[in-house]
């Protein structure tokens, strides 16, 4: 996913430093393939090649879209759908930030939490869903407890590489010019280890996205986007499910795009930690 | 010697933790607060984790989801090992698979489950398609960005010492990316590990290990799905380790680019 970002990135700032046609050069060339692949799609669903429902046209897909957002009820199933991964990221951050740091700082919170940690992570998340619904029952609590679990992992994995990886150099010197704990912390320790932190945080949110759509599906929760998609499917609405596909992709870019590119440049870029 | 003390150390306090942490549990299990068909008892998962398989059912199961895992993976690689490469190597084709495959990629895939389910029906089919969505964009993207970092200075020194396309492809861009495309696959396997536990689960066919966990579900068989978790547990981590980790150590490492691989 990083990789797209930055390629994105580069197309557009290459665009914007040159002239006005140039830039117009570019975003046809980017369009272009979109062009191609929907005339393609458009000639099969015409053609009839597959049932019409399972197969419908662009237009189709696009009216349902439009329609679905004036009725409120596709913002209604995102915004439930953002509020439920936001709910358990925020969770997953802070318990996995602060065992991550506690696994870097101590020995004897590496050595309890470590073995526990890595026995869990190989796992992939959405396996424990069944036993989060029976747990917990269907709904809201098991799925952002779902969610929160799976993104903890590789917060507290970088987390944790992260506040290793700080120069031991730093430490030492901040210890001989006498900084206290909570200052070695604030000033060294924390800025040290964000680039980590924030990788971790990227990654987790990665993570939830990909089983929060997973578990919508399962956990009959009553609004969110998986579940959507998942409720057309007995109806052959499957205008509805590439509607709901689309708004998907467009929230997992701009989560990407929008919030981590926007945070790295303010603290990790900023202080020089990584290049720009 | 030092270094063997610090490793024995280590594994005490693990197995010491790891003890702790299965008393709490065993305590928990018995105590009769939670009900005990929520929360089984350690013997009873080991029971039940050995019954399954020993009567053959659980290996079943598993080989029914290793060979989702492995035709979907191989798909993923055989189409996205050449594609990055041309990717790479061509601006036409970087120009127009590169928007499409941004586009695609912040698409999880089991929002496509739903759909794939209605196309190509429950089933072997779907749970390939999905395994293959997932792991292609690792792989095509590390192939991609592997092959166009490969040190130019190795490709115009050996045009200088008339290599020709062929071997220059071969000799200098395979072996100068390859990290990145071991890299790939790892990652892309882990990928299809996860959607093909997914896909098991929510276009239920009537194989697999993730099936085994939802369908235990309905019938509360906390243990059985406890002893499934330990089996997915096991084979991803066999897999992770032995065979990405020790294919790792006997190409990057011995060839000295472990540094690259990370960068």
């Amino acid at each position: 996913m990083q990789e797209t970002v930055t390629t994105i990135a580069v197309t557009g700032s290459a665009s914007s430093s040159s002239r006005g046609g140039e830039r117009w050069r570019v975003i046809a060339r980017n369009i272009f393939p979109f062009v191609v692949v929907g005339t393609i799609w458009e000639i099969v669903a015409w053609a009839g090649v597959f049932p019409h429902r399972l197969f419908p046209t662009l237009e189709e897909v696009a009216l349902s879209f439009v329609q679905l957002t004036i009725a409120g009820i596709l913002p209604h199933h995102a915004i439930q759908t953002v509020i439920r991964l936001l709910t358990g990221f925020a969770l997953a951050a802070a318990i996995g930030v602060t065992i991550g740091v506690l696994m870097g700082r101590s020995r004897r919170a590496e050595d309890i939490f470590l073995p526990l940690v890595s026995i869990g992570a190989p796992i992939p998340g959405l396996a424990y869903a069944p036993l989060f619904l029976l747990w917990f029952g269907l709904g809201n609590v098991s799925a952002v407890l779902l969610v929160g679990f799976v993104a903890a992992f590789p917060i507290i994995f970088n987390s944790w590489t992260g506040v290793k990886a700080v120069k031991e150099i730093w430490v030492r010197s901040a210890q001989s010019m006498g900084a206290d704990d909570r200052r070695m912390f604030r000033h060294v320790i924390l800025p040290g280890a964000l680039p980590y932190i924030l990788t971790g945080l990227r990654l987790g949110l990665a993570q939830a996205w990909r089983v929060l759509v997973a578990i919508e599906m399962l956990a009959a929760v009553p609004w969110g986007l998986g579940w959507m998609i998942f409720g057309a499917r007995e109806f052959l609405n499957t205008d509805v499910m590439m509607a709901g596909i689309a708004v998907i992709g467009i929230i997992g870019l701009t989560l990407e795009k929008l919030v981590f590119q926007k945070i790295e440049d303010y603290t990790v870029v900023r202080w020089g930690m990584v290049a720009a | 010697m030092t270094d063997n003390g610090q490793r024995a150390r280590s594994l005490l306090r693990a197995a010491v933790t790891l003890t702790a942490a299965a008393c709490v549990y065993e305590l928990l299990a018995r105590s009769g607060y939670f009900a005990a068909a929520l929360l089984p008892t350690l013997a009873t998962i080991a029971q039940t984790l050995i019954a399954s398989l020993a009567d053959g059912s659980m290996i079943e199961h598993a080989v029914f989801t290793l060979y989702r895992v492995m035709f979907g993976f191989c798909l993923a690689v055989v189409v996205g090992l050449p594609l990055g490469i041309l990717m790479a190597r061509f601006r036409a084709v970087e120009g127009f698979f590169l928007p499409l495959v941004s586009a695609l990629m912040p698409i999880p895939s089991f929002a496509l489950v739903p759909l794939f389910m209605l196309w190509f029906g429950i089933g072997n089919l779907t749970t390939i398609l999905i395994v293959f969505y997932a792991a292609t964009f690792p792989m095509l993207f590390n192939t991609w960005s592997g092959v166009r970092s490969v040190n130019p200075i190795w490709l115009r020194a050996a045009g200088a010492m008339g290599a020709d396309e062929h071997s220059l492809f071969w000799k200098v861009i395979i072996p100068g990316a390859s990290p990145f495309i071991i890299t790939g696959m790892r990652q892309s396997f882990w990928r299809a590990w996860i959607a093909v536990v997914g896909a098991e689960m929510i276009a239920a066919s009537d194989w697999g290990l993730g099936w085994v966990i939802f369908d235990a579900k309905e019938f509360l068989n906390t243990d059985l799905m406890l002893a499934a978790l330990v089996v997915i547990g096991g084979i991803g981590y066999l897999f992770e380790r032995m065979v990405f980790g020790s294919l790792e150590r006997a190409t990057i490492q011995r060839w000295g680019m472990s540094r690259v691989a990370k960068g």
